[in-house]
């Protein structure tokens, strides 16, 4: 679907933004990630910390229950450790497929050149960084996503291969060790999974953030695909 | 329904955000219509790991580092012991040539197998710790299973704890009916006088307090596999 700006597009057709595919791909999985995480919190409560039994590993853990307690309730999904096993491995299908659809639609669609965070765009992000920090006064000039939006975005799927790596790699410890053992053994594979899930749940808060304080015309834009903001896309 | 942009845009605007919370809502475990399709997925992970297993052999390393501390587990209310620890046998029945009870002592005479290896707990926990026991597969040859046997039953004097095998893993090397751990024989907290061991299942398939094993063409439950955990439990 060819970006059009503002000037080029059809008189009073404000320009599209984001296709189809992206805008369910994004919500679909926005749904699925919720229930991968909440089903995820309720089998971590069966032990929840990190470690062996009787030998808590030395890892950072905020989310030891031995410091925090129970998490709540209202965030577990499943009710007890089978009911979130369900849960998980059951929404664990549709969750990958729709990444994996993502993923290749950006292949081969060519968008990923205006998603992915790569070298150069490290002085723009550098930029934009100052820019919200009120160092300096005017925005730098941006594409479809600024620098780092991009490092955001091409973070996020790289946290979902983390994550769904570490999740076979916890699942089959034995048929598929050589996965475990890449990633420092069980018990620091099943950290990496959950750093993973901070990781994922520091990009959403952050993500809604900054839809709303920056753009919330992006909102409208992600969900009927045409964009009636104040930031025209760059030629 | 308000048409105008800005009606649109406030309801999307609270809309969105809620779509996360109300899949996570409360522990929810699914309700009644989504069991059978947890069933038939979790099935299906099931049959993929079994054919993982199949194709991959996965045996583990025998000379791991011992690391943590195995909890006694149990479903009866107190501690399963046996009254009459001299009286115990291990029948040992079902779709077979020659049933057979042992004794203890039958069973020690038996060529015996150690190993150190990581028992996996379904909670997420690991412990690593010797186990010493005869190869399942030298007491299924004295019996002589019949070609139609599939699965292994398992059964218990802990309450109604009982469970069942593919006949693939239960002959797998590596599985053996233990009467020994961490250098000691079996204690009641462990199981005593025998459980089933190996490290290619996880823990709660490895049946402890164990009074009679059947050969069985028949697929056996299980007292957790009946409650929603996955039946077939390859690592």
């Amino acid at each position: 679907m060819p970006e059009v700006a503002g000037p080029g597009a059809p008189a009073g057709e404000p320009p599209r933004r984001h296709g189809g595919a992206v805008r369910l791909t994004h919500w679909l999985n926005a749904v699925f990630l919720s229930g991968m995480i909440a089903s995820g919190l309720q089998i971590y409560t069966a032990f929840p910390h990190i470690g062996s039994k009787g030998l808590v590993s030395g890892v950072p853990n905020p989310f030891d229950a031995n410091r925090i307690g129970q998490l709540p309730e209202a965030i577990r999904l499943g009710g007890w450790l089978a009911g979130g096993l369900r849960w998980h491995f059951t929404l664990a299908w549709p969750f990958v497929l729709t990444g994996l659809a993502y993923v290749l639609f950006l292949a081969f669609s060519g968008e990923w050149r205006k998603l992915l965070f790569r070298p150069r765009d490290v002085p723009g992000a550098w930029q934009m960084t100052r820019y919200y920090l009120r160092l300096q006064k005017d925005h730098p000039p941006q594409g479809k996503h600024n620098p780092l939006q991009k490092a955001a975005y091409t973070t996020a799927v790289l946290l979902a291969v983390v994550s769904i790596l570490s999740g076979f790699a916890i699942a089959k410890p034995v048929q598929l060790g050589f996965l475990t053992a890449l990633m420092g053994g069980y018990e620091l594979a099943r950290y990496w999974h959950f750093v993973a899930v901070w990781a994922f749940i520091a990009f959403t808060v952050t993500h809604v953030v900054m839809v709303f304080v920056a753009d919330p015309a992006s909102l409208r834009a992600i969900v009927t695909g045409r964009y009636r903001g104040r930031f025209p896309d760059a030629p | 329904m308000r048409h105008d942009a800005d009606g649109r845009r406030e309801f999307l605007r609270r809309l969105a955000p809620l779509l996360p919370a109300a899949l996570a809502a409360c522990g929810w475990d699914g309700g009644e219509r989504l069991q059978p399709v947890f069933d038939r997925v979790i099935g299906f992970n099931n049959r993929i790991g079994e054919r993982l297993q199949a194709v991959r052999h996965g045996g583990v390393a025998t000379d791991q580092v011992p690391r943590g501390t195995m909890p006694a587990y149990y479903v009866s209310p107190e501690l399963p012991r046996l009254a009459d620890p001299a009286g115990w046998r291990l029948e040992v029945a079902g779709l077979v040539r020659r049933p057979a009870r042992f004794t203890l002592e039958m069973l020690g005479a038996m060529p015996h197998v150690g190993y150190t290896v990581t028992h996996h707990c379904v909670e997420g926990w690991t412990v690593v710790k010797p186990w010493r026991g005869v190869p399942f597969a030298s007491v299924a040859a004295m019996v002589e299973p019949l070609p139609s046997a599939r699965y292994v039953r398992f059964d218990s004097f802990d309450a109604d704890y009982f469970n069942g095998w593919d006949i693939a893993s239960a002959m797998h090397p590596q599985t053996i009916l233990a009467d020994a751990h961490d250098g000691q024989p079996l204690s009641p907290e462990h199981g005593a006088p025998l459980r089933l061991y190996s490290p290619i299942k996880l823990g709660y398939k490895l049946t402890k307090y164990l009074t009679r094993i059947t050969f069985t063409d028949r697929k056996p439950g299980g007292y957790w596999e009946d409650r929603g955990y996955p039946w077939f439990a390859g690592l």
